[in-house]
């Protein structure tokens, strides 16, 4: 029996009309493919009335296949199976075709555009026909779920959920919860301090009943899919037995060996070499640097493990491997800042009193290395004056081309932090001033109150050449004063750079463990820019806070919450619909020839020994379909990318290619193959 | 568009999750490219049977695309490579048919890469351009080594294939 396929070609607006000649690519359809009963152009697919056109004539013409030529299958493919749905038709056997992304978003010629369209269309009506009704499978939803990255976001995600009643498994890399929000000082607009803030939010989360904490950890493999992840954690090894230390502080207090905190005081203090990197780390328990411990050095020293009260050192101690089963993830890795020593002309690395903005977070830190007294790296002078240079880093392409969006905030506390601690006089110097979220244009009013100097120009350079008595010993800082158009000379005591939001360096790793991936800058790419921010390509994936783009506090908070919220939503709703794409191996034909065996990477081909065949595990199949194009017999079946699918749409793709002479006619092609 | 130029008919065959959605921020990026590639979704470029392409190649078209993830960036851990394997073969089956190399080209375009993909798509079409149309069958009609080739292709597979009783 012929098919009723009906063909709909959307015009987007002006999105794919106003390139491709829509009423033409329906008419045409119409004409001119087999099969076609129903062919209509209209101004929005997507939209009710749209969609309600399908599923009208689902029942009144009797469709029995629905092509949608319109947008990306991946922005509309739901909308329109749920549309076939409501008709009455099972929704597998509707197809999309990409009119807009691939045809008239990206070409320039009308009539060669509408030719594409048509190719598209003809090739997605060709195909449909041979389309098989398919049932979806649902899977239970494990209710725990995984956090990766104990920052902002990471932990309002982790207490909104375990708030809810649902466990929660946070792994951190460092030491401690809090992330890049506890090393600073005051937060913007409203300047209250981000330790208070924070620390209660940390303490929750290390107490809380729902939650395990797995500080020092790392996401080492993440396997299966949406519902039942099976994830394995390597939490590195401390040398401190977790279960027997107090958090006393005797080992931090009599470790001989200082050095450099380059974490978490971002080089501005010291720590010891067992340590914790803050007081109000959570969890309380030190770790020992091996790299810089005495006893690792030369087996000798000790001090920590003779004069800990409970035993709990244990220089033997190995990284170890905690297997987990959650339900969905949240990643929460955040960023990492910009290295300022690459751009040399700022001095930062070579001129000491050139600071990163971590590095004067810490400063104004009242627990950071100077009590928060504002001083010069000598350790007693106070700055007179203080230049601050935005957008270093960002905005600019030599580096990255995005705005690193928190920047012109910090830096309007930064100045008003010198101004409030020291008097100085500060110049900051900035390309646009941005301050758009609520509260931050009054901040900025508020600033240019108190006598900051903005200097609206790009700097050339930061020196420490004098070129007269006035700007000897000082920092000279070369910069264009674009608003009165001249090139002037600062003399500073000290400079702020005010660097990028950059992703984390293994951002893109990550990404790869758990299936997301990442934009050209390596943020996390969300599902859908407005629609979507937070949940990923991958099912039962969400991202949250900076490493989806660089965000401050607020926003941070918000995105954690939302992902919090959409996991519950999952959680909820106990069952996640599987996709039916997978393989299907004909045992009847099996021949056993067992080539399939070893291509499947997730073991999902099973070898019958007794009977000569093999079986494909459906629920362990991803639906790849590699399988599929390696059966020598073409015993496998892939469903909905079966051969005689892709036969299909390729024939209808070339439906206006001139045929070589001796290639069999449409009918029977569909059913030709290579041998 | 001037009327002598020759426009190859060209499928591609992308994957669903880095190539497919390449082609898709081509699009949200307006990055114009030729218009001569028409696209066929995959779930994985592992899923691309050499028939298809020397299906596609029989039905008319002058040359095949096959895109996917970078290797090492598979969304099936590494389908990617299996794809690669057999592209290798292909090409070597093919040049014993008599078509040129540059007219069947894997290409590897992250998510992110749709300038990229733009930019692979326009050398294709510009290097089967340059060869001009696939003449299949003429190529046959001139060259009898090439039946002959071709038969033995044939005949290998089907002695590789049977299977004894």
């Amino acid at each position: 029996m012929a098919e009723r396929v009906g063909v709909y070609v959307c015009h987007c607006g002006s999105n794919i009309a106003g390139k491709v000649d829509v009423e033409e690519v329906a008419k045409w359809a119409g004409e001119h493919v087999k099969d076609v009963v129903v062919a209509r152009d209209y101004k929005f697919m997507c939209s009710d009335l749209g969609q309600k056109m399908v599923e009208d004539d689902i029942k009144n013409e009797g469709l029995t296949r629905v092509v949608v030529a319109a947008c990306s299958p991946h922005l509309h493919e739901k909308t329109f199976r749920r549309a076939c749905k409501n008709g009455g038709l099972n929704p597998y056997l509707l197809e999309m075709t990409n009119i807009r992304e691939h045809c008239s978003w990206v070409h320039k010629d009308t009539a060669a555009a509408t030719e594409k369209a048509k190719a598209l269309v003809s090739a997605a009506a060709e195909r449909v026909k041979f389309q098989e009704p398919l049932e979806p499978t649902y899977v239970d939803v494990n209710p725990t779920t995984l956090v990766v990255g104990g920052g902002i976001a990471g932990l309002q995600a982790t207490l909104e959920l375990a708030d809810a009643g649902y466990p929660v498994h946070l792994v951190e890399r460092q030491p401690s919860i809090g992330g890049h929000m506890a090393q600073f000082d005051k937060t913007f607009p409203t300047l209250d301090c981000s330790a208070c803030i924070l620390t209660p939010k940390m303490s929750e989360a290390g107490q809380h009943e729902n939650v395990t904490l797995h500080a020092y950890s790392e996401l080492e493999e993440v396997s299966g899919s949406v519902g039942n992840f099976k994830v394995k954690i390597r939490q590195k090894a401390r040398k401190v037995d977790f279960d027997l230390c107090t958090g006393c502080g005797v080992c931090v207090e009599k470790c001989p060996r200082k050095v450099v905190d380059t974490e978490f005081e971002a080089g501005m203090g010291n720590r010891k070499a067992i340590y914790m990197p803050f007081p109000q780390a959570v969890p309380r328990v030190p770790v020992l640097d091996t790299e810089s411990c005495i006893w690792f050095e030369r087996q000798r020293c000790g001090a920590c493990q003779k004069l800990c009260p409970t035993n709990a050192i244990n220089f033997e101690q190995e990284d170890e491997l905690i297997e987990l089963n959650v339900g969905n993830i949240i990643i929460a890795t955040g960023w990492k800042p910009f290295d300022c020593h690459k751009i040399p002309q700022y001095g930062y690395g070579r001129l000491a009193n050139v600071y990163t903005s971590l590095e004067f977070e810490r400063l104004c830190n009242a627990a950071g290395p100077t009590n928060g007294k504002i001083l010069l790296r000598d350790g007693k002078t106070v700055p007179k004056s203080v230049a601050i240079i935005h957008c270093v880093g960002s905005r600019d392409l030599n580096h990255n081309p995005y705005c690193s969006s928190v920047c012109c905030m910090a830096s309007l506390k930064f100045a008003h932090l010198v101004t409030e601690k020291t008097g100085a006089e500060v110049h900051s110097f900035y390309i646009d001033i941005r301050t758009n979220q609520k509260d931050y244009e009054e901040f900025y009013q508020r600033l240019l109150d108190e006598g900051v100097h903005f200097v609206r120009g790009k700097v050339s350079e930061v020196t420490d050449a004098a070129r007269s008595e006035n700007e000897r010993g000082k920092l000279i800082v070369q910069a264009e004063d674009t608003l009165i158009g001249r090139q002037q000379r600062f003399p500073v005591d000290m400079v702020i750079l005010m660097g990028a939001l950059e992703p984390q360096t293994d951002a893109r790793e990550l990404g790869l463990k758990c299936g997301i991936s990442c934009s050209m800058a390596g943020f996390y790419t969300e599902r859908h820019p407005k629609l979507d921010p937070v949940a990923t390509m991958t099912d039962g994936v969400f991202v949250a806070g900076a490493c989806q783009g660089p965000k401050d506090i607020p926003a941070s908070v918000v995105q954690g919450a939302a992902a919090a919220a959409r996991v519950a939503g999952m959680i909820t709703k106990g069952k996640v619909m599987i996709e039916p794409v997978v393989a299907a191996i004909d045992e009847e034909n099996c021949s056993g020839c067992r080539i399939c065996n070893n291509l499947c990477p997730y073991n999902a081909i099973e070898y019958d020994a007794q009977r000569g065949v093999s079986h494909v595990i459906t629920a362990l199949c991803k639906g790849c379909g590699t399988c599929v194009s390696a059966c020598p017999a073409e015993v496998i079946s892939g469903a909905h990318f079966s051969n005689k699918q892709i036969y299909a749409e390729i024939e209808g793709a070339l439906w206006d290619a001139i045929r070589p002479a001796g290639v069999p006619g449409e009918s029977e092609t569909a059913e030709v193959s290579a041998s | 568009m001037s009327d002598e130029q020759f426009e190859p008919k060209i499928v591609g065959f992308l994957c669903n999750w880095c190539s497919y959605r390449a082609a898709d921020l081509a699009g949200t990026a307006r990055i114009a490219y030729a218009p001569n590639v028409r696209i066929i979704r995959v779930m994985c470029s592992g899923r691309v049977d050499p028939t298809f392409v020397l299906k596609a190649l029989s039905m008319g078209a002058d040359g095949v695309m096959i895109a996917g993830c970078h290797p090492g960036e598979c969304h099936y851990i590494e389908q990617n490579y299996k794809a690669m394997r057999r592209f290798n073969m292909l090409q070597h089956t093919l040049k014993a048919m008599g078509v040129e190399e540059q007219r069947v080209q894997l290409v590897w375009a992250s998510a992110a890469e749709g300038q990229q993909l733009a930019e692979a798509i326009d050398k294709l079409v510009a290097d089967i351009r340059a060869l001009g149309p696939l003449g299949w069958s003429k190529n046959w009609e001139e060259n009898g080594e090439r039946i002959k080739a071709l038969q033995d292709i044939v005949n290998e597979h089907n002695e590789a294939m049977e299977v004894p009783r």
